[in-house]
């Protein structure tokens, strides 16, 4: 694990600034408002977690910060310069696994290095990578001969495998057992402190955000305001029966609207 | 063909494990009686009319019965007695019916010894059509197919492209490639330019038209994360758009393999004069009837193994679709 950490500390982190941004998309000849003037920023090394109501537009707002689609308002920066594309150094690990078919696991865990030409060097790299998210015995597997966790796990290993120095996550455990699920979380927080990247991840469980985020971002109901920012000030590993996380994550359900149901 | 094959031996493996059943065995051994008893009766039953290769018939019957009956005894015939046995019932009626009763009318239907004595005399000539044929199927083939996978994965991808070529493939993509037969044999220098460009053509249309859907299908989150992992655009294309086509593209060769035989016969008998094709031809104008039958056999033979080949290829390219598709 630590060995897939070997980034120069100064150079790990990227920082993030979201200026103002506001997106639509056209649906039935209407404009659909998405993103309402969302501004933010994210320190390097920070690890930012995005609550919000399902179909608020937290994947709209990765897809922009990945580069695969301009704003339509606002700007973004990634160290202070606009993001006007992908770039492999802001990775993402989508919502939905997407593995491409024709490729082995291992074959899909090394697409980044292949595509970046730096395979042939790095090869030991993407065997880490697998054994990281616990997938070893099945390199050799096609997508459809993995369950729908493990095949999230070979995304995240194929984000991974790159060494961001941003990385992006949506939603990325939605879809594993509760036990595994803490594991992995565990297991980001792990490689996130060693490896020094900067975090921004999207999930609907508040408790995930809590025990993982330096600090949590809350949006509104669609189109995505932000209504809060709250740091999370505790050190690692937590406890999910922290009173001060306890406290914090009714704080969070009231701001969902979820206060009473809790 | 290939495939169902496929299925059923994968349905047969899943079968807990017990100890061989003796029924193939059995049945393989009764098959192969079944052929010694047609070599008996085909040579011990005098024909109606004088046929030169009747003893040769029966000594390959023979042949085949001994090596169906070594073939069960080592296990090899497990699934494909119940066909011999069908066959050996086939070839027995068709041998009563033609060279012993004479009770087909006889220039149109040749006995099995018909057949066999045209393989012994004249294969010299049928070898040269073979070849000859295979070779100009083959080089069109593989000529239109690729023409057509470079031109599809080009329309598919660029919008540029796609504007000029998509209403010209539009208006002259439907039209059979046998209308092009006039303007081609005037248009080429020599008859064999000609037909291979015809058999090119007939592979071309399918193949770019499946391989340019399946391009425009791709999902497109396949590209984005390619894209978000630093991929260029070659990369996109040869790794991401190709490799996500395949299975159109194959569906595109299978169509293009078939349209490309009809136009190879065509070719041959309105052309080339060479060729299986116009063998058939040429033996149909003498009455030759044995003889178009014999190249008939040999053009199926040649069909079905190209066919047989390219699912054997498929198979190969698309493991990773096994297990995804009822296969
Ligand atoms: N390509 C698109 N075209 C039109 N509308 C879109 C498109 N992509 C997203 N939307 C709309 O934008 C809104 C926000 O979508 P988005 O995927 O960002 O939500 P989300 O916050 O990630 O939700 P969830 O938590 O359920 O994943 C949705 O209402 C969706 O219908
Ligand atoms: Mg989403």
């Amino acid at each position: 694990m630590v060995a897939l950490a070997h980034k120069a500390d100064d150079e790990a982190g990227l920082g993030l600034a979201v200026r103002n941004v506001s997106h639509a998309f056209e649906l039935h000849g209407q404009t659909l408002p998405v993103l309402d003037n969302v501004s933010f920023s994210v320190e390097p090394g920070e690890f930012v977690a995005l609550l919000g109501p399902s179909g608020c537009g937290k994947s709209t707002l990765l897809r922009l910060v990945a580069g695969l689609e301009p704003p339509c308002g606002g700007s973004l920066l990634a160290d202070g310069r606009p993001i006007d594309g992908p770039h492999p150094s802001r990775v993402v690990v989508f919502q939905d696994p997407t593995l491409y078919p024709w490729r082995t696991v291992w074959d899909n865990v090394a697409l980044g290095l292949e595509a970046q030409g730096l395979l042939k060097q790095n090869r030991a790299r993407v065997d880490e990578a697998l054994a990281l998210v616990g997938l070893s015995g099945f390199a050799k597997a096609y997508p459809h001969q993995l369950s729908g966790g493990m095949a999230q796990r070979a995304a995240l290993a194929r984000a991974l495998v790159n060494d961001p120095r941003l990385l992006v996550l949506d939603e990325p455990l939605g879809k594993l057992d509760s036990l595994t699920r803490i594991a992995m979380q565990g297991e980001i927080v792990r490689l996130w402190q060693s490896a020094g990247f900067t975090a921004l991840l999207v999930t609907h469980d508040v408790e995930e955000a809590l025990l993982m985020a330096t600090r949590v971002i809350v949006f509104s109901e669609r189109p995505a305001r932000i209504t809060a920012e709250i740091p999370i000030d505790r050190p690692y590993p937590r406890h999910r029966d922290d009173p001060v996380l306890v406290d914090l994550r009714h704080k969070v359900l009231d701001l969902l609207g979820m206060g009473s149901s809790w | 063909m290939a495939a169902i094959e496929g299925a059923a031996g994968e349905e047969a493996g899943a079968l807990p494990k017990e100890a061989p059943s003796l029924r193939p065995v059995i049945g393989g051994l009764s098959a192969a009686a079944a052929w010694f008893a047609v070599a008996a009766l085909t040579s011990a039953w005098p024909d109606a009319e004088e046929w030169e290769r009747t003893g040769e018939l029966a000594s390959l019957l023979a042949v085949v019965g001994g090596g169906l009956a070594l073939a069960s005894l080592l296990r090899r015939a497990q699934r494909a007695w119940p066909w011999m046995l069908a066959l050996a019932l086939g070839v027995a009626a068709w041998e009563v019916a033609t060279a012993k009763l004479n009770l087909l009318p006889r220039p149109f239907f040749a006995p099995p010894q018909g057949l066999l004595e045209v393989y012994l005399d004249d294969w010299p000539r049928l070898a040269e059509c073979v070849l000859h044929s295979a070779w100009l199927l083959i080089s069109g083939y593989l000529l239109g197919s690729a023409a057509g996978f470079i031109t599809g994965v080009a329309v598919g991808w660029s919008r540029a492209v796609g504007y000029w070529v998509n209403p010209v493939l539009r208006l002259i993509g439907p039209l059979p490639a046998t209308a092009w037969l006039p303007l081609a044999f005037f248009a080429f220098p020599s008859s064999a330019s000609a037909s291979t460009f015809l058999v090119a053509l007939a592979a071309f249309f399918p193949v770019t038209i499946l391989t340019l859907s399946g391009v425009a299908g791709v999902n497109s989150a396949f590209y984005d994360i390619a894209r978000t992992l630093g991929a260029n655009k070659r990369f996109l294309v040869l790794k991401v758009a190709i490799p996500a086509t395949m299975p159109h593209v194959f569906v595109g060769l299978f169509m293009g393999l078939g349209g490309s035989f009809a136009v190879l016969v065509v070719a041959e008998m309105l052309g080339v004069k060479a060729g299986l094709g116009w063998y058939i031809q040429w033996a149909q104008g003498w009455a030759a009837y044995g003889n178009m039958y014999a190249a008939l056999l040999v053009m199926a033979l040649l069909c079905s193994g190209l066919v047989a080949l390219l699912f054997r290829i498929r198979d190969h390219l698309l493991a990773w679709q096994k297990g995804l598709l009822r296969w």
